[in-house]
């Protein structure tokens, strides 16, 4: 019997039983729409941390002091200094993949202006930070120069939140001196609004000060917390790590057989591991969708043995005017494929249009592959073989003299 | 003349097996078919009719015996070559009509020719269309099964039994679900059927009915006790012509 009769057949038989043949198909309707909208926001929010990640500059390279033995007890990266000016200055020397390098000092603290007062960040840089390796533009003012990083000028720089809570009524900081602790800064710049970052952080909620000022005036160190270098492209950003990592054990004067007591994390990195979490993610969802699958798979095995069994007086006349076995076998079969293709068909669209209203009321990013689609209708057709297989087999063994007489 | 004989049975056997005992269905029937026959196989029920039947329909194979169907050995058949010895040779009339639901009479007529993939579709139609036409149904093609009557249901099947043009049709019952009035009509389209060259096998436990053929093999107990040509064979359409006619019918 040729695939087109064989077609027709299947397409009348389940034209016979529309609402029963619908409701069948709804089980994989289900299985594929969900299959196909979990994927898509799995797929979505991974591509979504990737874009913050590269927004955020990815090939920023950050060098932090490792966890270092001391006496035994494994010591936590915070309490170690080992990162001083000499490390910056040997890179800015000897790493030609770095476009930029700069010390970074962190600490909590209380800034004050007049009767307001807030607590927050303050981030000690050189003067390549804003420019090339955050690349964040001034709303106002001017940004600290190497004089200013030399001689530890007491000036900053203050990100929006600052502002909103020190200057409250709006008045211009630009020129006015603040206190961070008990250093008086006088406000040079403001930074333009970051927002928040993939983390959830409250980017400009911080004041950039020149590092040395950060260091001597408010830390009282010689050491250095973090390193940020920026590598010249984002391809080149591996070779650069390398290199960052070949420099600063020349640098701590390592032996090759000791470990490195600084970490060298590349934005790459961080995306990647971005990128393999929400892969899980996708993953999770697609085998939960799966498993709908599954019970759409198993809802068509079961009415196509209800088929059989209702029509067995059917597959007896078939069998007497010369259908084969393999005739009624492929009939069955064919049925039951189309009830999934068909599903699989109207589940891509539901998907597809649920993926988009997702991203329309509850705006969360979702990206439709084509290979979840392929794969949808890849498995649409292998759970339609599958679980059609043992019906159709069932039938297609029938006596046809049983069959016949079948009530 | 043997190339003159459809059917051949010498000394067929069947056996079933029900549980430990075995019961005999057929204890040795002989007896041939020549062309253009009409035959009624009769017989009470449990005299071996039906299995009688399923043997020469060959939906059953015997245990012992020949049995040639237009030559072929059916014994030596697998389930597969059999299959394609049902659509080639044989055209089934079932006493239920056996029509799928649903499908209007053409397609009904087609289904025997969507087997053999020797036959084009526009041949498939043309050829159920005058099958169709043969049993005066030709402006019924469009009609489901439900949207005709009993006897032009029974003239659909026998459309399908035509249409693969066999060497045989085979009878089962097929006057038995109709009322009298409608199975003359029936038994003279194949009485026309039968005197355009076909050759019937007609199962039936009707002795009215086996007045119609020109042959009657009688069964009991599984073998033949009779088998003798009709001295007085009746025309079904004369029959027809003179039962009386009833307002109310």
């Amino acid at each position: 019997m040729s695939f087109i009769n064989l077609f027709r057949i299947a397409l009348k038989a389940l034209q016979r039983n529309k609402l029963r043949a619908f409701l069948t198909m709804l089980g994989i309707i289900i299985g594929v729409a969900s299959v196909i909208s979990m994927v898509a926001i799995g797929q979505g929010s991974k591509q979504s941390i990737q874009k913050q990640l590269s927004g955020m500059g990815s090939n920023m390279i950050i060098i932090r002091p490792n966890s270092n033995v001391s006496a035994g007890a494994r010591l936590d990266a915070t309490t170690v200094q080992t990162l001083t000016m000499d490390d910056v200055k040997a890179l800015q020397r000897e790493a030609p993949h770095l476009s930029a390098v700069t010390p970074v000092m962190t600490t909590k603290g209380q800034a004050i202006y007049g009767n307001n007062n807030w607590s927050t960040t303050i981030t000690g840089v050189n003067t390549q930070y804003l420019d090339i390796i955050r690349q964040w533009a001034l709303q106002d003012g001017v940004e600290f120069t190497d004089r200013d990083v030399q001689g530890a000028a007491k000036v900053c720089i203050l990100g929006q939140t600052v502002i909103t809570n020190l200057f409250p009524n709006g008045d211009n900081p630009v020129g006015k001196y603040i206190r961070f602790g008990k250093v008086p800064l006088l406000v040079i710049g403001t930074l333009t609004a970051k927002g928040e970052s993939a983390f959830g952080q409250d980017q400009d909620d911080v004041i950039l000060a020149p590092y040395t000022t950060v260091q001597e005036r408010i830390l009282s160190t010689i050491y250095l917390q973090n390193i940020y270098a920026s590598a010249v492209d984002e391809a080149s950003t591996t070779a650069a790590s390398d290199e960052v990592s070949k420099i600063m054990r020349v640098s701590h004067r390592l032996k090759p057989t000791d470990d490195d007591d600084f970490a060298v994390r590349t934005m790459q990195e961080l995306i990647n591991t971005f990128s393999s979490t929400s892969q899980l993610l996708t993953v999770l969802l697609a085998v939960i969708s799966g498993i709908s699958l599954l019970v759409g798979g198993i809802g068509i095995m079961n009415i196509m043995y209800v088929s059989v069994t209702e029509r067995t007086k059917e597959i007896g006349l078939r069998m007497s005017i010369g259908a084969r076995g393999v005739d009624i076998l492929l009939q069955f079969l064919t049925e039951a494929v189309l009830i999934s293709i068909t599903g699989g068909i109207i589940g891509v669209l539901l998907g597809i249009t649920s993926a988009r209203l997702v991203t329309y009321f509850l705006s969360w990013p979702t990206l439709v592959t084509e290979s979840s689609i392929l794969l949808s209708f890849l498995v649409c057709f292998i759970t339609g073989v599958f679980f059609g297989y043992y019906p159709a087999q069932a039938a297609s063994r029938l006596d046809p003299i049983e069959a016949l007489r079948y009530e | 003349m043997s190339e003159n004989k459809i059917l051949e049975l010498k000394d067929i056997r069947r056996e079933f097996r029900m549980g430990s005992e075995i019961v005999r269905a057929l204890k040795g029937v002989s007896f041939d078919v020549k062309a253009g026959e009409f035959l009624t196989i009769m017989g009470s029920s449990g005299s071996g009719k039906t299995t009688l039947l399923n043997t020469l329909g060959c939906l059953d194979k015997p245990t012992e015996g020949t049995y040639l169907l237009d030559g072929v050995d059916v014994r030596k058949l697998g389930r597969n070559e059999l299959a394609k010895l049902r659509n080639h040779k044989i055209g089934f009339v079932f006493q239920a009509y056996n029509l799928l639901p649903r499908t209007s009479a053409l397609e009904n007529v087609e289904l025997p020719l969507m087997y053999n993939p020797k036959i084009s579709a526009k041949e498939r139609k043309e050829r159920a269309i005058r099958s169709l036409e043969a049993v005066n149904l030709g402006d019924r093609l469009g009609h489901m099964p439900n949207q005709l009557s009993g006897g032009q249901q029974q003239r659909v099947a026998i459309a399908r039994a035509l249409v693969n043009e066999p060497v045989m049709i085979l009878a089962d019952e097929a006057t038995g679900n109709l009322d009298s009035r409608t199975s003359f009509s029936i038994m003279a389209l194949i009485q026309d059927l039968n005197a355009q060259g076909k050759t019937i096998v007609f199962v039936t436990h009707e002795p009215d009915i086996a007045s119609f053929s020109n042959r009657t093999v009688m069964l009991k107990d599984g073998k033949v006790i009779k088998d003798s040509p009709n001295e007085n064979r009746r025309s079904a359409r004369d029959v027809l012509a003179s039962l009386p006619t009833t307002e109310d019918y």
